[in-house]
Order: C-alpha cells, then structure tokens, then sequence
C-alpha cells in the first residue's frame, strides 16, 4: 500500500474523514449562526445549547416515547425550533433597538441556564444514543473503511446547507430576508412583514443547530456540555467565513474541518489552535472575512 | 399604452381627499421636527412639497409611510386613519414609497428589487408595462442593483412600486443628482401616471422640473405647511416662492 508523506493511507483517510464529519458540525452551525447574525444583527451564543438540546430531544424521544431516530430527525428540529421562535418573540425581540452586546449577554445567559437544567437533570457523564439499525456497519473502500453513519452525516449535512443556500440565494423569500437584511424599514415600507420574518429566521437557524443535534447524538455521547465545547471553535469558523455570509459558512465549515483534520495527521500538536490561528490571519489580512463583504 | 384596472378619477374641487394629513408631528430621537402639517391630496393629483434644506418635506413623505418611530397627528388615507399603523400595513393601502437614496438593493439583483415589492391591491403594472416606461432596466435584469447608474436606479426605484398595484406613491426628490436628458425622462414618466390615474406627492428641490409635472405645490418650512401655490399662479407668485425657497 502507497504512503503519502509517510501517512498511511488509512491514517490519513481515516482523519479526512473524521475532518468532514467535524467540518459538517461546523457547518451546518455557522449557517445557523450566520442566518440569525445576518438578519438580527444578534450573535446567538445560545446556539451551542440549542444545538445540545436537539441531542436531547432525540434522546428523550427514544427513551420516553420510543420515537425512532428517523422521526426525531424531523420532530427535535421542529420543538427546538418553536422553543427558538418563543424566545425571539418574548425576549429577543425586546432588545431589537439596543447594542449588539445585549444581545450577546442575553443568550450567553440563556446558554448558561439551559446548560444548567440540562446538568441538573441528566449530569455530565453522557448519555448513549445508538446508531439507527438501517446505518449500521460499514464500507470498504480500499484505502479506508467508511462507517455507513459517518457517511450519513457528511451527506445529510451537505444537502441541508445547499437546501439552505438555495433557499436564501434563489427564492422570493430568500430575496425578502435579504432584503430585510439590508434595509429592514424599507423592507417592511413595502408591505413585507419583518418582525415575523425575523422571528421565523430564528426559529430556522435554531432549528437547523437542533438538526446538528441529532446528527451528532450517535457519533458523541449526549450531554450537557457538546455544544459548548463547540461553539468557540464555530464562532472563529463564522468569522473567518465572514459574519452573516451564507456560502461563507459553508465552505469554511467544511474546510476548516478538513484542515483540522489533516492537522491532526500531519501535526498533532497544532490540531486543537489551527482554526484560531487562521482565524487571526483572516482577520489581519481580511477583516470582513473570507466571504464577508466590508461595511 | 398603460393601462390600469382601476384607474382614480381626475381631481376637482368637490373630490374627496384620497389623503388628508392634519397636525402631523414627528421626532428624530428628542428633535421635534414636524410641527403640525396640514394638508390635502385629490384623487389622481400630483402635489409638491417645496422648502428649503431641513424643513421637513422627506419627514413629512416618511411620516406618512410610517417608518418614522415617533409620530403624531392624523393621516387618513380613503377614509382609514393611519397614524397608529406600522409601514407594512400602511403599505398594503395602496401607498408605495421611494425614498430619497431610492433603496436599491445591493444584495440583490435588478430583477429582484423589481420583484421585492409584493402586490398590495389589483391594478398594478405588468412587467412589459414597467418594461415600456423605463426600457433600460430590462436590459440589465441580470446586473447588481447598485450596478446601475442613478438615473437606472431611480427608474428601477419608482419601476418596482408601480408593479405593486399602490395608487399614491410618495416620491422622494427623483431628480436629484440626475443629468438633464434623465430628468426629463423622470418628468415624462411622472407626467403619463398621472395621465393614468396615479396620485403623486413628490418631494423636490427644483421647482423648475415640479412646475412641469406638478397640480398645486405646498411650501414647508420648519416642520410646517405655510402656504399652498398651485401650479397655474405659479408665476404670479415666483418671486414670493423665491423667498420662501432662498433663492
């Protein structure tokens, strides 16, 4: 078997791999991110716990209700996703006027107290959640083996973003919530309402974290702390794409988590700081982002 | 030919007011701008709001729309008050707006600013007849909407609310920073939609091009309506309009 840099072939497929599974996480969370920052002007600091709360969900639906994984996929998105649109209408909305920093305090809190319940309740050691029986096992590709799930993600996570990229590049709603993105008065001056359009976005974004949730519940324990653990390196990812860029998310997602994963090959040591340290170049050469298009 | 499915009758004296504004009064933060307007807008009329730099006229056009945050007073539009409205719902009366920086989109392209617009009543133009009026714009559907020169975007900015089915549109200074051969177009353009029925207010600083489209022209000054001239003793009172004006 032929060897890249000395890497095994399996050794370096295996972290590419693992790199798009991260990247798909990463992905699909910063859309979220750049979803709501782009049209609320809010940076949801919440979305690491929402996104937990979607590995709950689905846990909860199986254990309680014997929901199966498949329906959780669509049912966890949806409840956690009403629970978003409660508290745009009841809480976020009321600093629609005031500093970015209220609304960054805001959910940092709710965050907090939404972590907390969830420790309280269920603690912090893990909670196990089974692959679906149709995604079990695996393939032999030759130079790897690829678990079917992990496949799975990678995939369900590329249609989602495109589904969502098209959704807001090529359809009248996307034109209205790009719209109101930009001149949010004018917008509604034409008829068009914002103040519910605004909360819907919420509600999606915080769906699509809730998504992630479920994706993430068989490969990660679930517990109170994934999307804490999370959400930092998420933030640097929406930074470095460029904040309130759609494609930018996208594409970063799924390449920082490539390069982290061949960081890990080629220089471990680096893995865990190589996404803050590119950050801190974008930022230095381009401030708006890779993506982002300067105020 | 343009032709609208409801088209507003042509103004007289005994006509109702399609709009009636009354003591309006609106703020920036604590600046108190308006100071009580008061007046009136016939059926199928175009009106002008005259005045000096700061005296008010594109608050008065944004307090009307509603996208001012404080305002006070009455705005009665066919008959239903619209001070306590939000712009949206004000919108779907029938008022279509193009603010003074024509508010076109860079995030999106001509064809989607001329689509953004939803329709708010029957009768709005077609795209062939948006298309009649301003050909320019057809050619550049494809383009970024700040891609367009002014003259383009104001076209496409006045374009996109006559798709809308609105029948007052609140015109805010379209001519200005235009080259001539442009505001003549923009004259022409204002001219044959009120041949069809529009009602127009239109906010200008050169009189020279509202005396050419315009039915009466409401001089504002410091946040107040101070006189009426319409357009046919518009002569016989320039040197009065003059001072008014500062020029």
């Amino acid at each position: 078997m032929f060897e890249l840099l000395g890497i095994p072939p399996q050794a370096l497929f295996g972290q590419v791999l693992l790199g798009l599974i991260n990247g798909s996480f990463y992905a699909i969370l910063s859309l979220g991110l750049a979803v709501i920052f782009g049209l609320l002007n809010i940076i949801n600091f919440a979305h690491g716990a929402q996104y937990m709360m979607g590995a709950f969900v689905a846990w909860m639906c199986l254990n309680y209700l014997g929901i199966n994984y498949w329906a959780a996929l669509l049912l966890a998105p949806l409840i956690v996703g009403v629970l978003g649109v409660l508290i745009e209408r009841f809480l976020i909305a009321r600093l629609a006027n005031l500093d970015h920093l209220y609304g960054l305090l805001l959910t940092f809190g709710l965050a907090l107290i939404i972590q907390g319940l969830f420790r309280n309740n269920y603690g912090s050691s893990g909670l196990p959640y089974q692959i679906p029986d149709a995604l079990k096992g695996g393939q032999n590709l030759g130079f790897m083996f690829l678990p079917n799930y992990r496949g799975w993600v990678v995939g369900a996570s590329l249609v989602v973003c495109l589904v969502t990229w098209f959704m807001i590049e090529k359809t009248r709603l996307g034109a209205y919530l790009r719209a109101a993105t930009e001149n949010p008065t004018l917008t509604q001056a034409f008829g068009i309402n914002v103040p519910l359009l605004v909360t819907l976005t919420y509600g999606f974004g915080v769906a699509l974290a809730a998504f992630a949730g479920v994706l993430a519940a068989p490969i990660y324990s679930v517990n109170p702390n994934m999307g804490a653990d999370l959400i930092i390196v998420v933030f640097a990812v929406v930074v470095i794409g460029g904040m309130g860029s759609i494609m930018g998310a996208i594409v970063t997602g799924f390449g920082l988590g490539l390069v982290e994963g061949l960081t890990k090959v080629f220089y471990p040591e680096a893995s865990a700081t190589v996404i803050f340290i590119i950050m801190v170049l974008v930022l230095l050469v381009k401030p708006a982002g890779l993506f982002g298009r300067a105020a | 030919m343009l032709t609208r499915t409801t088209a507003a009758g042509a103004p007289t004296a005994d006509t109702a007011p399609l709009l009636k504004v009354r003591g309006l009064e609106a703020w920036y933060g604590e600046s108190h701008v308006l100071h009580g307007i008061d007046f009136d807008v016939a059926p199928g009329e175009v009106v002008t709001l005259l005045g000096r730099n700061g005296a008010g006229k594109t608050t008065t056009l944004k307090s009307i729309m509603g996208v001012m945050n404080k305002r006070r007073g009455s705005v009665v539009l066919e008959g239903t008050e619209t001070i306590a409205l939000p712009s949206r719902a004000i919108a779907r009366l029938g008022i279509g707006y193009v603010p003074e920086e024509r508010g076109i989109y860079a995030s999106l392209s001509v064809e989607e600013n001329l689509l953004l617009p939803p329709q708010v009543r029957p009768g709005g133009l077609s795209l062939e007849q948006i298309f009649e009026l301003f050909p320019n714009i057809k050619e550049r559907l494809k383009s970024q909407g700040t891609k367009l020169s002014g003259g383009e975007q104001q076209m496409l900015a006045i374009g996109r609310i006559l798709r809308t089915g609105a029948h007052l549109l609140l015109l805010d200074e379209p001519t200005e920073g235009l080259a001539p051969v442009i505001i003549e177009q923009i004259g022409r353009t204002i001219a044959r939609l009120k041949r069809e029925g529009f009602t127009i207010i239109l906010v200008e600083q050169n009189f020279r091009f509202a005396a050419t489209v315009a039915d009466r022209h409401y001089v504002v000054e410091q946040g107040k309506v101070i006189d009426m001239i319409p357009n046919d003793e518009l002569d016989a009172n320039i040197d009065k309009l003059h001072g008014y004006l500062g020029v």
